[in-house]
């Protein structure tokens, strides 16, 4: 399944400082479909090149991670368990503070 | 000349005095002819005659307005607007805005506050103007370098618009001080730059029913949005648990172009006036992100009022009480005036201070300096001779340490049985001692970091070198 995984607010620093990631991902573990609780942990595996504790926190993302499914939080789409889709554009985004 | 230089320096010192004495004294006459006039337009034909005492037919009754002349050829442009237009600009004039923060974001945010004609304008701040400040902090003048950032940021939107009435708070925001200042306001607008803050303005905004702009910007990306406004979510609905302070990244480390929170503030100006004048559809449930080095802005829509939140959930009890006695210090891990970290890792015998190590470096000792500041900052300045190895790759670069010491030992001719000594320099020292307690570890046992790094070269040896 083709996505577009996209990096931002920093946490593209953990990824080689490479913001747009185009990727294919397929379901995990011999499941039907991919959702976001496995695409979370292959990104782990794949993308994340240093630091994990700044963009994972046990299952989900640390704190302070705002996660997107085509523009939406994905608290809308059911968070871990939003079922993802061909093309779907998935953004992980750490929160600023700064001024 | 020191007595010329500190006579000007006295002179300079009173007449700021005096000029803001005068400044302040403008002010209140200007808030006092501002009231008469409103009071004058209210009573027909009265001495001061606005359109509408004049040319009533055309509006829906007298005193469909109370603008007086200088008002509309002031704000003409907005009154053309016929999505904006008379009844807009009279809700804005009327209305009171408080800005937590005089700094990238608050700089623009706060002249075309001043500039659109909100009734009252509120500063926040206790910090002072800086050089490095003036890249982005654009309501700052070089003449206000020292003062009070609210001091100086009320200048400027006086002289942007003597009619509106500026208000200075000259503090740091506490659980203290913010509910009776808040209270006094319409919209607040988070222009601030930690964690804390951030949570303590949303909660105070929560607990006194007042909407929220909040902006952020770091680098070159920036955030927006409108928290608790008509039911929608609260900083807390999105970030129940605060980050880790790893991830808080402040502009003074991590650096900011200027014009992203320029851009930012900008956007907050513009939600403010659309809640204040109530025109439009703020930025509610919706998220601004913007990247600039891609030149991409993305609006997305974020979840609604969270049910389970502490601060404004069904069950929430937040008072403000307990807003009062909340820690948001203790509870973000992170300080609500962040001042730069000052690590203490190392026994005295593994440091020394940039003095001594100056003294060694005139005496000729065999040593060699390694620098483990990224290697952008190492651009910027670096001390003679001077080597650079950023710390993450340490580990990987013992050996070019290893063979710098021979080489020095060599050059040197330092007799067998002693060595050349080994010395770590930073940017303010905290990454030194950390280089150190791994050098340590991996045998170089005497390695020694310089207290307080260039910063405090500047400071104590050459008062030449730059600092950034």
């Amino acid at each position: 399944m083709q996505l577009t995984l996209e990096f931002g607010g920093g946490l593209e620093l953990l990824c080689e400082s490479v913001k747009i990631h185009n990727v294919n991902v397929d379901p995990q573990n011999g499941a039907e479909k991919l959702i976001m609780k496995d695409l979370l942990r292959w990104v782990r595996t794949n993308l994340i090149k240093e630091r994990p504790e700044m963009f994972m926190k046990e299952d989900s993302v640390r704190p302070g991670v705002l996660v997107l499914v085509n523009d939406c939080d994905w608290e809308l789409s059911g968070q871990l368990d939003t079922t993802l889709e061909e093309k779907d554009v998935v953004v992980f985004i750490s929160t600023l503070h700064g001024g | 000349m020191e007595s010329d230089a500190s006579r000007i320096l006295h002179e300079l010192q009173s007449l700021r005095a005096s000029k803001s004495d005068i400044d302040r004294r403008i002010s209140a006459l200007e808030t006092q002819l501002h009231q008469i006039n409103l009071l004058n337009d209210s009573v027909p034909n009265g001495s001061h005659h606005s359109i509408s005492t004049i040319d009533n037919s055309h509006l829906n009754g007298p005193h469909a307005h109370y603008l007086t002349p200088e008002m509309i050829h002031r704000y003409s442009r907005h009154l053309l607007l016929p999505s904006f237009g008379v009844q807009a600009q009279s809700n804005l004039l009327k209305s009171s805005v408080l800005v937590v923060g005089a700094g990238g974001l608050g700089s623009p945010a706060l002249l075309y506050l001043a500039a659109c004609g909100v009734g009252r304008l509120g500063i926040v701040d206790h910090d002072v103007v800086e050089l490095n400040n003036m890249h982005r902090q654009i309501i700052h003048t070089e003449a206000f370098i020292g003062q009070p950032k609210v001091k100086s940021a009320a200048a400027a939107c006086r002289s942007v618009n003597s009619t509106v009435q500026i208000v200075e708070h000259h503090e740091a925001l506490r659980t203290s001080n913010a509910l009776g200042i808040f209270s006094k306001y319409d919209v607040i607008v988070d222009a601030t730059d930690n964690a804390p803050s951030r949570y303590m303005i949303s909660d105070c905004c929560v607990v006194l029913g007042k909407p929220l702009v909040s902006g952020a910007a770091l680098g070159l990306e920036g955030q927006l949005t409108v928290y608790n406004y008509n039911g929608g979510p609260c900083y807390r609905c999105l970030f129940p648990t605060p980050p880790p302070t790893t991830a808080c990244q402040r502009c003074a480390d991590s650096g900011v172009l200027g014009v992203v929170p320029g851009i930012i503030g900008c956007l907050q100006a513009l939600e403010a006036i659309k809640i204040a004048s109530v025109v439009g559809e703020p930025l509610s449930g919706r998220m601004l992100l913007f990247d600039a080095l891609a030149a991409r802005i993305r609006i997305v829509k974020i979840r609604g009022r969270s049910l389970q939140c502490k601060a404004c959930g069904e069950n929430a009890t937040f008072t403000q009480q307990e807003f009062q006695e909340f820690d948001y210090e203790k509870f973000t891990q992170s300080p609500l005036s962040p001042s730069p970290l000052k690590l203490n890792l190392l026994q005295a015998d593994s440091r020394i201070s940039s003095k001594e190590y100056h003294d060694r470096v005139v005496n000729g000792d065999a040593h060699v300096l390694v620098d483990v500041r990224p290697a952008h900052h190492f651009e910027i300045v670096s001390l003679p001779n001077s080597l650079n190895i950023p710390l993450p790759s340490l580990e990987a670069r013992l050996p070019e340490i290893s063979s710098a010491l021979k080489e020095e030992e060599e050059r040197k001719g330092v007799s067998s049985g002693s060595s050349a000594q080994l010395y770590v320099i930073c940017r303010r020292g905290n990454d030194s001692q950390r280089a150190v307690q791994y050098l340590h570890k991996t045998g170089f046992t005497s390695a020694r970091d310089i207290l307080g790094g260039l910063e405090s070269w500047a400071h104590d040896v050459d008062p030449n070198f730059p600092t950034y």
